[in-house]
């Protein structure tokens, strides 16, 4: 018992250095895993208030960059306010009431949160918004902004959330490519922040340097067609099912200081109708 | 150390952390290269601290860093094993007649040649753990090393423009 004593004495760094590295794998491993609440994250109050402070005399600098974002965004909504008439009209000229789906109108809602800390250069980055649960925000709802999407809630707390961002190792978005394939995945690929993989398009389809890749919607994170990115590069690998694809991001990850959170208010009704077949499946 | 020391470490420690999460966060060159100045806290403390004191201030710095970075325990387990390792190296690489008392690892005390031999090998090892553990594997090897490369040689020169900026006139602080 003694000599063990004393082992442990002669030993003492090693072993505390054995310890403090256990702890850190234990921690990584913690922070990989899906959803679990954390204090040690860029949202917790004292760290995002840093960032915050950081943000406001940093945020001065990109105020051209930043409206001409916006007034892009305005003519863009204005463009799709201009076209929604037209598929209201046509539906019942008998009684002439036209009947819109005001279910799927209101199935989604936005709220717009300022980015105050972001990474682009890392394998896994994550963006750190000033909204948090008290505004409504959860995890796992989806983040867009900057004309496309940007990533999902991760973690949040009383006023800020960290997202996982788009640019991130475990981080697959169902997607399709507009009018030719409903079901494929993007995935960013590491390497470069404006580039992405995109996943099992099956060869057979008629893939071509810039299709447009958008949501799929079926994942009840994010709306139907929100912009992905642009195919850029196609490549048909000998003896693969799959094509091998790159596409260029629509949006400039190390640009964004305005993003809009998503919430599915059918997410719950959705969820639990399809985990009554999961047990099937298995 | 008397009281004097751990307020000037405790300040040290602040003004590098702030630095490192307000300034060189964002700062990357050429895609690949990173600073990650708060290595120079470390690197610069006091040669008469124990090896547990080292270890534990490490991992403490690791893990503030990890908070900024939402990196949680990646920079710590770096951090950890570099201070690990630095008790060993400081022994080995004692200069004929061992450390003066109260002596820090600056270039003014020790020498060019004498800091870029201590650092650089240090220096390495945090970053190859880094972003070896960043990288949850060797998928991507050579991208990888690249960027512990890079970041090597980026913060080396800002440390040593530190030094010769601020560290001259206290050097035996």
């Amino acid at each position: 018992m003694r000599r063990l004593l004393l082992f442990l004495l002669r030993h003492r760094a090693f072993l505390l250095f054995l310890f403090l590295e256990i702890i850190c794998g234990w921690l990584i491993v913690q922070n990989n895993s899906y959803q679990s609440a954390t204090f040690f994250n860029s949202s917790n109050s004292i760290a995002a208030n840093i960032l915050s402070v950081s943000n406001d005399v940093t945020s001065y600098f990109s105020l051209r960059t930043e409206n001409k974002d916006l007034a892009q965004e305005i003519a863009r909504l204005q463009a799709k306010l201009d076209e929604k008439p037209k598929e209201v009209i046509l539906v019942d000229s008998t009684t002439n009431i036209a009947e819109i789906d005001t279910l799927e109108e209101s199935r989604y809602e936005f709220q717009t949160a300022e980015v105050i800390n972001n990474s682009t250069r890392r394998f896994n980055n994550y963006l750190t918004i000033d909204k948090g649960s008290v505004d409504g925000v959860l995890p796992n709802m989806g983040v867009v902004g900057g004309g496309g999407v940007v990533g999902k809630i991760k973690y949040t707390s009383n006023h800020y959330s960290v997202v996982t961002s788009l640019l991130h190792a475990d981080f697959y978005i169902s997607s399709k490519v507009k009018d030719k394939i409903n079901l494929c995945s993007t995935k960013w690929d590491h390497l470069d922040p404006s580039y992405a993989s995109l996943l099992f398009v099956p060869k057979h389809i008629n893939l071509q340097v810039g299709d447009t890749v958008v949501t799929s919607g079926f994942n009840s994170i994010y709306p139907e067609d929100v912009p992905i990115g642009v195919v850029s590069t196609v490549q048909i690998p000998e003896e693969a099912t799959f094509f091998n694809a790159k596409i260029k991001l629509v949006n400039d990850f190390s640009r964004l200081s305005y993003v809009h959170i998503v919430q599915n208010l059918m997410r719950n009704e959705k969820d639990s109708l399809e985990s009554l077949i999961q047990p099937e499946n298995e | 150390m008397n009281n004097r020391n751990v307020i000037l470490v405790i300040g040290a420690f602040v003004v590098h952390l702030l630095l490192q999460v307000l300034v060189f966060k964002d700062i990357v060159m050429f895609n690949v290269a990173f600073c990650f100045i708060y290595v120079g806290f470390l690197l610069l403390l006091p040669f008469e601290m124990n090896n547990m004191a080292l270890v534990v201030i490490g991992f403490i710095a690791g893990i503030t860093v990890d908070i900024f970075y939402d990196s949680l325990g990646i920079h710590a387990s770096a951090t950890v094993f570099m201070m690990f390792i630095r008790g060993q190296w400081v022994k080995l690489i004692t200069p004929r007649g061992g450390y003066e008392v109260g002596a820090a690892p600056t270039i003014k005390a020790m020498g060019f040649q004498w800091f870029s031999g201590y650092v650089l090998p240090l220096l390495f090892l945090h970053q190859f753990v880094l972003f070896f553990v960043e990288a949850s594997g060797f998928g991507l090897f050579f991208f990888t090393i690249s960027k512990v490369l890079s970041s090597t040689i980026f913060t080396f020169i800002v440390l040593v423009l530190g030094q010769y900026l601020f560290y001259t006139k206290k050097a035996s602080a």
